[in-house]
């Protein structure tokens, strides 16, 4: 019985797995050998896909938009942690007056669907030109994230043992050296794992990138969009283009699956 | 004595003054975020607001006026609306309740030792990682293809040349975006669920074997109820992120087919019929409508929190 379950565990994690593997395999066929039903699994390797994906024979290169979704993701990340940190601090470790409805007002508004506030968005950055501008997607990604990531810190820093505190408010310690030097350290795994959720769902957004930037700060999901409606031999390419801009994400999730955890829970389990 | 004149009143003013310096010191920190997000993301809400009770659409911009609630009854009474209000409950709820009991079984899987069960672990994740765009696409291109996809694929290799080609998305769009996300949020469910099991205090399950009861009544009567508040987070987090899905119906459907959800009605609404005011009612709909689960998913987190500040 045991034996079995484990066979089962093993069966289903490779059932999930698959189409993931599927993608980088077929990223790794010529056009050709992609397009083939039923599936040429005896096909030989090549990079082609991927050469296309940079532009081999287009000359049209996705690094813009690489460096834009790079950019935008992870000053957002750091802006966030800055600012969550700050507010944190206000929360957990000398917390304001009714601290629990603040904690809250910040999850509400995460609860509201972006895309009702996305037309007055669009209208004020045409109007103070900001339509196609990076920075515009650091300044709404950072809103974004802020309320969970305002949530998680505030569950990491109740953690911080009050002695430490009492110990640096004895020698004098001002705010920012406080949070530096004391608390950083001891809620740096908290910190981490904030850090990871912001990053992977500023990387991952596309709607409001779509509507709001062009060519100029187009992010890597806009770029995959322009797949949505390809017609003709271009499976490999997409296959590519998919893995390359999922690579980032799934790198820093395997490497922080506890992180991971912590994080999608708002810091709940530990 | 002077001195003790001149300084009373002084003394008085800081001692009134000094709760109050010190309560904003405490805010302080605080603000910040506070203002950033209400700037961000509550302003355009309000602007949201405004907009919808005026007739504004971006074609005809002589024709701006005050629409009262013209756009909340053409959006009531629009059937594509309509429809795309049905469509986002039916994609939410089949979604979340689907990864939810997948994400419980494979928990309870690996809940248990097994060899490898960190590559499983691994494994499982992966499609949580993969960017909603490129796991869209992969699935519209790569798995649904009629002619190249993998489902077919499989089909004509095991069945041969007579084999069955059906044409996934058009002949079952709904639930071609639905199995997509599944497999996108299962391992979500799984993992905020494995950790639940995992916080289970083993002495209470270790009583309750010696006191004999069996691996049945161990999950009824231990292991569900202390998931139940696991299960409603991944449930609600789950409601709150699907709902708002945008990136999956836009990719492999592009809102065809009776697809259309509301966050890709509003997007169509303004961004291809520019119709401002409609599209601003519509979000407002959209609003009310989350307000009503958000204030369920407050209480929800609330009581999570609470229990864990004991």
């Amino acid at each position: 019985m045991r034996r079995i379950l484990g066979v089962v565990a093993w069966l289903v994690g490779i059932a999930f797995f698959f189409p993931v593997a599927w993608m980088v395999f077929t990223s790794l066929h010529s056009e050709q050998a992609a397009a083939t039903n039923p599936p040429d699994v005896t096909a030989p390797l090549t990079l082609d896909g991927y050469r296309e994906f940079f532009g081999a024979s287009t000359g049209a290169s996705p690094w813009p938009y690489l460096i834009n979704s790079a950019t935008a993701s992870l000053v957002s990340t750091l802006l966030v942690v800055i600012l969550a940190m700050l507010a944190g601090y206000a929360l957990a470790i000398r917390p304001v007056r009714r601290w629990t409805d603040a904690l809250f007002f910040f999850l509400s508004t995460k609860m509201l669907p972006a895309v009702a506030g996305l037309l007055p968005i669009y209208l004020i950055s045409q109007r103070i030109g900001l339509l196609d501008n990076v920075w515009l997607m650091v300044v709404l990604y950072t809103a974004m994230n802020l309320p969970i990531a305002v949530w998680m810190m505030h569950s990491f820093l109740r953690e911080v043992p009050v002695a430490i505190l009492e110990a640096a408010a004895l020698d004098g310690a001002r705010l920012p050296t406080v949070l530096r030097r004391v608390i950083l350290p001891v809620a740096a795994p908290g910190v981490a794992a904030t850090a990871l959720i912001c990053f992977i769902f500023s990387w991952n957004e596309m709607l409001f990138a779509r509507v709001l930037t062009g060519v100029v700060a187009g992010t890597a999901p806009v770029f995959l969009t322009s797949f949505v409606t390809s017609q003709g031999l271009f499976l490999s390419k997409v296959c590519a283009a998919a893995t390359v801009i999922s690579v980032p994400v799934l790198a820093a999730g395997f490497a922080a699956q506890n992180k991971l955890v912590q994080g999608l829970s708002l810091g709940a389990v530990k | 004595m002077s001195t003790v004149t001149v300084s009373a009143p002084q003394t008085l003013r800081r001692n009134r003054s000094a709760p109050r310096v010190r309560a904003w010191a405490r805010r302080g920190p605080l603000l910040p975020a506070l203002l950033f997000t209400i700037v961000v993301t509550q302003l355009p809400f309000v602007a949201t607001l405004v907009i919808s009770f005026l007739d504004w659409n971006a074609l005809y911009p002589d024709r701006r006026g005050f629409a009262g609630l013209g756009n909340y009854s053409a959006v009531l009474t629009d059937p594509a609306l309509r429809a795309s209000i049905g469509t986002t409950a039916l994609l939410t709820v089949s979604v979340v309740l689907v990864s939810l009991v997948l994400g419980l079984g494979i928990a309870l899987l690996l809940n248990r030792a097994f060899l490898g069960r960190g590559i499983v672990r691994t494994m499982l994740i992966a499609p949580f990682l993969v960017v909603p765009v490129a796991a869209a696409l992969l699935w519209k291109h790569a798995l649904y293809n009629p002619e190249y996809g993998l489902f077919n694929g499989i089909l004509s290799a095991v069945g041969g040349s007579h084999a069955p080609q059906p044409d996934w998305i058009s002949t079952m769009p709904t639930a071609a975006v639905v199995a997509a996300l599944v497999w996108q949020w299962t391992p979500f469910m799984m993992l905020i669920l494995l950790a639940g099991l995992q916080s289970r205090p083993p002495d209470v399950i270790e009583a309750a074997t010696v006191d004999g009861a069996g691996p049945f009544a161990v999950f009824r009567y231990i292991t569900l109820p202390h998931l139940r508040q696991y299960l409603e987070l991944g449930g609600l987090l789950g409601c709150i992120y699907i709902v708002q899905n945008f990136d999956a119906v836009f990719t492999i459907t592009s809102g065809g087919l009776g697809t259309a959800n509301l966050p890709y009605t509003i997007y169509e609404t303004f961004y291809q019929a520019h119709d401002y005011g409609r599209a601003s009612a519509a979000g407002v709909v959209v609003v009310v409508a989350s307000i009503v689960v958000a204030t369920f998913a407050l209480r929800v987190v609330s009581s999570l929190f609470r229990q864990e500040a004991r």
